[in-house]
């Protein structure tokens, strides 16, 4: 049989402080050019317009602004699309003296001047999204929110399941993914749009499920190897689950590639997004999740972490864990 | 439950069918305008798996109420009555399945399919449709409250552009007029600034009346001219090019306060051309509606006998229809001006007897299409408030095709290397698995086509992304066979422990998924609630083809070769 990493046996947790330096390397200098630039938010976050247009003859890229600043619609982004002929123009600043949240007005002001500059029916609207600041700001509000509640509902299941240590870490793993793909995202620049947050949901999902893979395997080996060190403990699971990552990571991977390289424009950032999210994923389920669980463990331990069923080791362990699951 | 196989497979092959069932390509009866203009009803047959706005190109636009010339008393109400309206508009204009909805207290959320012309079903929505009829005046309120409104442009510091315009049509026909009229015209009750205002206004007034030349600096006299004799009462003129110009300036308080009670002034909908140059007329009407469309019953769009042009005929209800009666009969000899949404439609037609129930709009120099817009907007009812769109989203139907053939394309590659990786590691387990994996894209939209969930192009990612992840509860089993066929477990005994052992982790990782999805859809919208629903529904399917059918195959085979001592895994 065809096995890739069958009798694995590295020291994970033994490395994990060189770990924790390659996630610094990224996460700051990844933050901080984020914090410089700022994330470049799409249309329907900052309100704004929108149209994906396809001309029949050659777009005269500074004619098409000049055009665009004469109907005062200045400052407009105007962006080769795909394939030559194809250009998406952003207008994220409402026209002068008209109501920002009536979108309208800008909409059209845009399409006077393309027919001015390219003339009518020289060019074909593909796709328009014309929405308001307060629209905007509702969709932004909701993501952060979508986000953020999927992250509590996600620890308290895993408390539920397995118990509080075993949520914590999985969680801080994904917090970790979260800052890791936002910094991947502004790096490279992608437009942060719906799909994009929804991307990201995914992600911290797919994520999850890798770390609970491992944290599944822990729950076991605790009951099984009662008496092994828990660093002994971490690295088996890691390295027992290692055969079923590889392969996992590599059916997704395909899939992702076939939608970088297939799917479109309109869906390639959200597969990059995701690609990335791959990577991040199994870093943080192995080199964030497991050693900050490692962690935990050494800082409150308690009889819950040897699985329920264990057999309390010393009389002087806690009888009850419920003023660790208060702290 | 399902020990035996047979019992397995009925129950899968009763899910194959169930999907195929839902799959099965069927008859969609579709409302159509047809080439007529009369709604008829299509059937076509197709697969009834919903399309998302991005994928078959349409429109979603959201709402809301436009308060900024007029002000709502109840908002509720009104949004509320706004949305009947617009289902109706929605309903005649013949779209397929349109969603018309309200989403939160003060928006309504309009999803159009598949529409051809975007900017005309934007009209449809949009039109306020406010039907009025009201007599022109016939006192001359505008030529005699003109010289005041420019005194006051004049007080507010606003000059008059330099006009080398001969003297104007107004002050030629009406010169002394206005002496004579500013006694009973002045004394406004406004008692505020009665004292002063009215006598310099007076005084300023016996200036104007000793010059009949142009007002110097008389912004509005210049540019507004009465009709002449013979025209419409209340008619006057202005120049396309400074209707904006005087349109802002009549609006202005101070200047509206100058005109007598009781009389409005309104716009033509469009210019017209006299001699070479384009004019709008200005009309100066009686400010009581006789009648307003809430008392029409029925509207329709024709071709006028005569002239060929398009007319609405309309039919107004019993009690609108005698106020008409009475009112009309009380003008004969006096032109009536129809208004729409507060511009009025064609040059007001004298009113020759009493009218009844029935008359006619003559829509000047527009296409049967927008008559029959307007009839459309006009049985419908008029929107209380007017509504100004806070979203647009529109998708041309050809991006919308490009789209699902990228998708197709990126799912068929990927699900070619997700098989080919199945097959080189896992062999025969992998070719059983690559047949459940076949059963899990049947399921996954056989259960979307059962929920009537709408396909949108991230949920076309999302089912290519989850082919590459069905495979995971597959793999975690064959890995755990492994593993314990290397405890040199038996090949039966390894299988069942694989399964049993492989669950935990199964389930655990796939309920925080479906945890993460039900918050994106819950927050998200449309296409992203498209994503997460084809994320739950793929989850679900994963874990039935993955552990149950996958766990059949295994007995199948197992059931074959009872002397089985080494796993194709």
């Amino acid at each position: 049989m065809l096995r890739l990493f069958g009798h694995a046996n590295y020291d994970f947790i033994g490395v994990r402080r060189y770990a924790y330096i390659i996630t610094a390397a990224i996460l700051l200098p990844g933050l901080l050019f984020l914090l410089i630039t700022g994330l470049n938010y799409s249309i329907e976050f900052t309100g704004g317009t929108l149209l994906q247009i396809q001309s029949k003859k050659a777009v005269d890229v500074a004619s098409l602004r000049t055009g665009l600043d004469r109907e005062g619609v200045p400052g407009a982004e105007i962006q080769n699309f795909g394939s030559q002929n194809e250009y998406v123009i952003r207008a994220r600043l409402a026209k002068p003296g008209t109501d920002a949240n009536d979108t309208q007005a800008t909409a059209n002001a845009v399409r006077h001047a393309l027919d001015r500059v390219l003339g009518a029916g020289n060019y074909t609207v593909a796709r328009t999204e014309a929405v308001g600041p307060k629209v905007g700001g509702e969709l932004r509000q909701k993501a952060f929110l979508a986000i953020f509640l999927s992250f509590f509902a996600v620890l308290a299941y895993l408390a539920y399941r397995f118990e509080w240590r075993f949520g914590l870490a999985a969680v801080i793993a994904t917090a970790h993914d979260i800052l890791a793909t936002i910094a991947f995202i502004g790096i490279m620049r992608l437009e942060v749009s719906l799909t994009v947050v929804a991307a990201v949901l995914s992600m911290v999902g797919y994520s999850l499920n890798d770390t609970i893979i491992i944290f599944d395997r822990v729950r076991e080996n605790l009951h099984k190897h009662k008496q092994e060190r828990f660093a002994q403990i971490l690295n088996r699971s890691i390295n027992e689950t290692l055969p079923r990552s590889v392969l996992t990571h590599g059916t997704t991977m395909a899939s992702l590639i076939a939608l970088t390289i297939f799917g479109g424009e309109v869906i390639r950032p959200f597969a990059l997004v995701m690609l990335f999210g791959v990577f991040t994923g199994t870093f943080s389920s192995i080199y964030i999740a497991s050693p900050v669980l490692m962690a935990i463990e050494q800082r409150w331990p308690g009889p819950a972490a040897r699985g329920h069923l264990a057999p309390k080791k010393a009389p002087a362990a806690p009888p009850s864990r419920k003023p660790q699951t208060v702290g | 439950m399902f020990a035996s196989i047979r019992s397995r497979l009925l129950l899968i092959a009763a899910l194959v069918i169930a999907s195929v069932y839902f799959l099965f390509p069927r008859n969609v009866t579709i409302r159509e305008r047809g080439p007529s203009g009369v709604m008829r009803d299509t059937v076509v047959t197709r697969v009834p798996l919903k399309r998302g706005l991005d994928l078959q190109g349409g429109m979603h636009l959201a709402l809301e109420l436009d308060q900024s010339k007029q002000v709502s008393a109840d908002p509720k109400k009104d949004l509320d009555l706004a949305l009947t309206v617009l289902r109706k508009r929605i309903d005649e204009f013949g779209v397929e399945e349109p969603l018309v909805q309200k989403v939160g207290d003060n928006r309504i959320v309009v999803e159009l399919a598949g529409i051809s012309d975007p900017a005309r079903a934007k009209g449809i929505v949009q039109r306020s449709a406010f039907l009025e009829f009201k007599i022109t005046n016939e006192t001359g309120a505008l030529e005699k409250a003109l010289p005041a409104m420019d005194r006051t442009l004049k007080g507010l510091g606003i000059k008059g552009q330099a006009q080398p315009e001969k003297p104007s049509a107004v002050q030629q026909l009406l010169g002394g007029d206005t002496s004579r009229a500013a006694p009973k015209d002045s004394p406004r009750p406004d008692t505020s600034r009665k004292g002063t205002k009215t006598r310099k206004d007076t005084a300023a007034r016996d200036t104007a009346a000793q010059d009949t030349t142009p007002v110097p600096g008389g912004v509005l006299s210049g540019l507004i001219q009465a009709a002449g004799p013979g025209g419409v009462p209340g008619e006057y003129a202005v120049p396309e090019t400074a209707f904006p110009r005087v349109d802002s300036l009549i609006n202005l308080p101070a200047v509206a306060r100058q005109l007598p009670r009781g009389v409005v002034l309104r716009w033509s909908a469009a210019p017209t051309s006299v001699g070479v140059q384009p004019v709008r007329f200005l009309y100066a009407l009686e400010d009581k509606s006789i009648v307003t469309g809430a008392n029409l019953v029925n509207a329709q769009a024709q071709l006028d006998p005569l002239t060929n042009g398009p007319i609405v005929t309309f039919e107004l209800d019993r009690a609108g229809g005698r106020r008409f009666g009475d009112e009309t009969g009380k003008h004969v000899g006096d032109y009536m001006a129809i208004l729409l949404d507060g511009r009025v439609q064609g040059r007001p037609p004298v009113i020759q007897s009493r009218i009844g129930r029935n008359g006619q709009i003559t829509l000047g120099g527009k296409s049967l299409q927008e008559a029959q817009d307007l009839a459309l907007t006009l049985k419908a009812g008029a929107l209380p408030i007017p509504l100004k769109i806070v979203e647009e989203r529109q998708v041309g139907a050809s991006l919308g095709s490009d789209s699902i053939r990228k998708g197709i394309t990126a799912g068929l590659v990927g699900t070619a290397m997700v098989i080919l990786i199945m097959l080189v590691f896992y062999r025969l387990s992998g070719a059983l698995a690559v047949l459940a994996l076949a059963l899990y894209i049947l399921f996954t939209l056989g259960a979307l086509s059962m929920v009537d969930a709408t396909l949108t192009l991230p949920g076309l990612a999302g089912i290519v992304l989850s082919i590459g992840i069905a495979v995971d509860a597959n793999v975690l089993i064959f890995e755990r066979i492994r593993e314990e066929l290397l405890h040199g477990k038996t090949v039966r005994l390894a299988i069942d422990e694989g399964f049993k052992h492989a669950m935990n982790a199964i389930i655990d990782s796939n309920v925080s998924t479906v945890l993460t999805a039900l918050f994106l859809f819950q927050f998200g919208t449309g296409p992203v609630k498209g994503f997460a629903v084809t994320l739950i529904m793929g989850i679900i399917a994963s874990m039935i083809t993955a552990v149950f059918v996958t766990r059949t195959f295994f007995m199948i085979w197992l059931n074959r070769r009872p002397a089985l001592s080494t796993l194709s895994i």
